[in-house]
């Protein structure tokens, strides 16, 4: 496969071939993504299309989410853009928003005569559990991922466990606990890296 | 009902400029500012009706595509309210378009920005020492941050004697996802089909 990146994701096999094929295969995993993109987005760039490693994934996604805007939209945004740049970043934004928008209002449109509908609601309940699953399912594939980091797999096992009770558990706002066990992840990584 | 609103140019401004406002707030997604959406748009304009707020949210739910779209059906709400309703024709499907442009605008703007600036700004050192520890350091919390959004959805679900059937199709989705490469939308297609034969 031609590549055109800078080194930056040099360790993945594959590349996007041009900026239609970012915008096609970000519109592709966008309107699989049934409740959230996230699950989709590994099985496609990790495991099918190989445009990242499950390291660099979780990397990217940690950034992603950290900050402001949705995940998905920054994560399309950091692999367009370092692929081709500012237009590979609006190609794979476009890609993410066009159709699906299409989607959305479309079924705005039909909602109000389907919305009492006993069997929608009863298939999306079906679907909503699925979706749960499909996000429990990835996290656990991606735990992996933490084998190469440089903080060591029991402090890596420790954070991930005391982040699950503040906001699973105990219910805590997201940006105290990424303030606190986030700052101190950093710092204790800062201190591992050489 | 839905209101029957009249939005004037600055109106249009104003809900450019809230969108705007909530953009660089919204870490963890844009969800997390729906609270504060509801208190301005259905609270204290009344655009739209708490029925069209919270179908906004269900829609995008349901619908594939990021969450995130809940945003522009907001907009297009409060626009076809503004051209009189659905039934009004043409000219308020309209309005309701401009309104779907001005929300996600408003709300992918600032954040898109910050985003592409930061990420860039780090790709070029990414070799740096507080690059590398910022990355490695947030690996572990984010993989917990997705267990507990997993976690969050199934435990809403909180009734065992009624809910079983959904935490058993929880739990089997969870390890076909894991262990095998069946494609994930035959697993939601299931999940629709176990939905709509009650089994769940």
């Amino acid at each position: 496969m031609p590549s055109q990146d800078s080194g930056a994701i040099d360790a993945a096999p594959n590349a996007p071939r041009s900026r239609a094929d970012l915008f096609w295969s970000f519109t592709w995993l966008a309107l699989q993504g049934f409740g959230g993109v996230l699950a989709v987005v590994q099985r496609e760039l990790v495991e099918k299309k190989r445009w990242l490693t499950r390291e660099q994934f979780v990397e990217d996604w940690a950034v992603a989410q950290i900050m402001p805007g949705p995940n998905v939209v920054n994560l399309s945004m950091m692999i367009g853009d370092r692929c081709f740049g500012l237009s590979g970043a609006l190609a794979a934004l476009a890609g993410m928003l066009t159709v699906p928008t299409v989607v959305v209002l479309l079924l705005a449109a039909l909602y109000s005569s389907v919305a009492d509908a006993a069997l929608v609601r009863d298939a999306l309940r079906g679907m909503g559990a699925v979706a749960a699953g499909l996000i429990l399912g990835t996290g656990i594939k991606l735990i992996g991922a933490l084998r190469a980091n440089a903080m060591g797999m029991p402090a890596c096992i420790g954070l991930a466990l005391a982040t699950f009770v503040a906001i699973g558990l105990l219910r805590l706002p997201l940006g105290p606990v990424l303030l606190v066990l986030g700052g101190a992840a950093c710092a204790w990584a800062w201190r591992r890296l050489r | 009902m839905n209101p029957a609103v009249t939005l004037g140019a600055a109106d249009w401004l104003t809900l450019f400029t809230h969108f705007l406002s909530l953009s660089l707030l919204a870490v963890g997604g844009a969800i997390t500012t729906a609270p504060d959406m509801h208190r301005y748009l259905v609270g204290s304009q009344h655009w739209l009706s708490d029925a069209q707020f919270n179908a906004s949210i269900a829609i995008a739910q349901a619908a594939p595509g990021p969450n995130v779209l809940f945003v522009a059906l907001i907009g297009w709400h409060v626009g076809l309210n503004a051209g009189g309703g659905a039934a009004a024709g043409w000219h308020a499907q309209l309005l309701a378009l401009a309104g779907a442009a001005v929300a996600m605008l408003g709300i992918l703007l600032p954040s898109g920005l910050l985003t592409y600036s930061a990420t860039r700004w780090a790709q070029h050192r990414r070799e740096l020492r507080a690059v590398r520890a910022f990355k490695t350091g947030l690996a572990p919390i984010v993989i917990a941050l997705l267990m507990a959004t997993g976690w969050l959805l199934t435990a809403a679900h909180d009734q065992p004697a009624r809910d079983w059937p959904l935490w058993l199709l929880t739990a089997a989705t969870t390890v076909l996802v894991w262990r095998t490469r069946l494609h994930l939308l035959w697993l939601i297609g299931a999940g629709a089909v176990a939905g709509m034969l009650g089994w769940v």
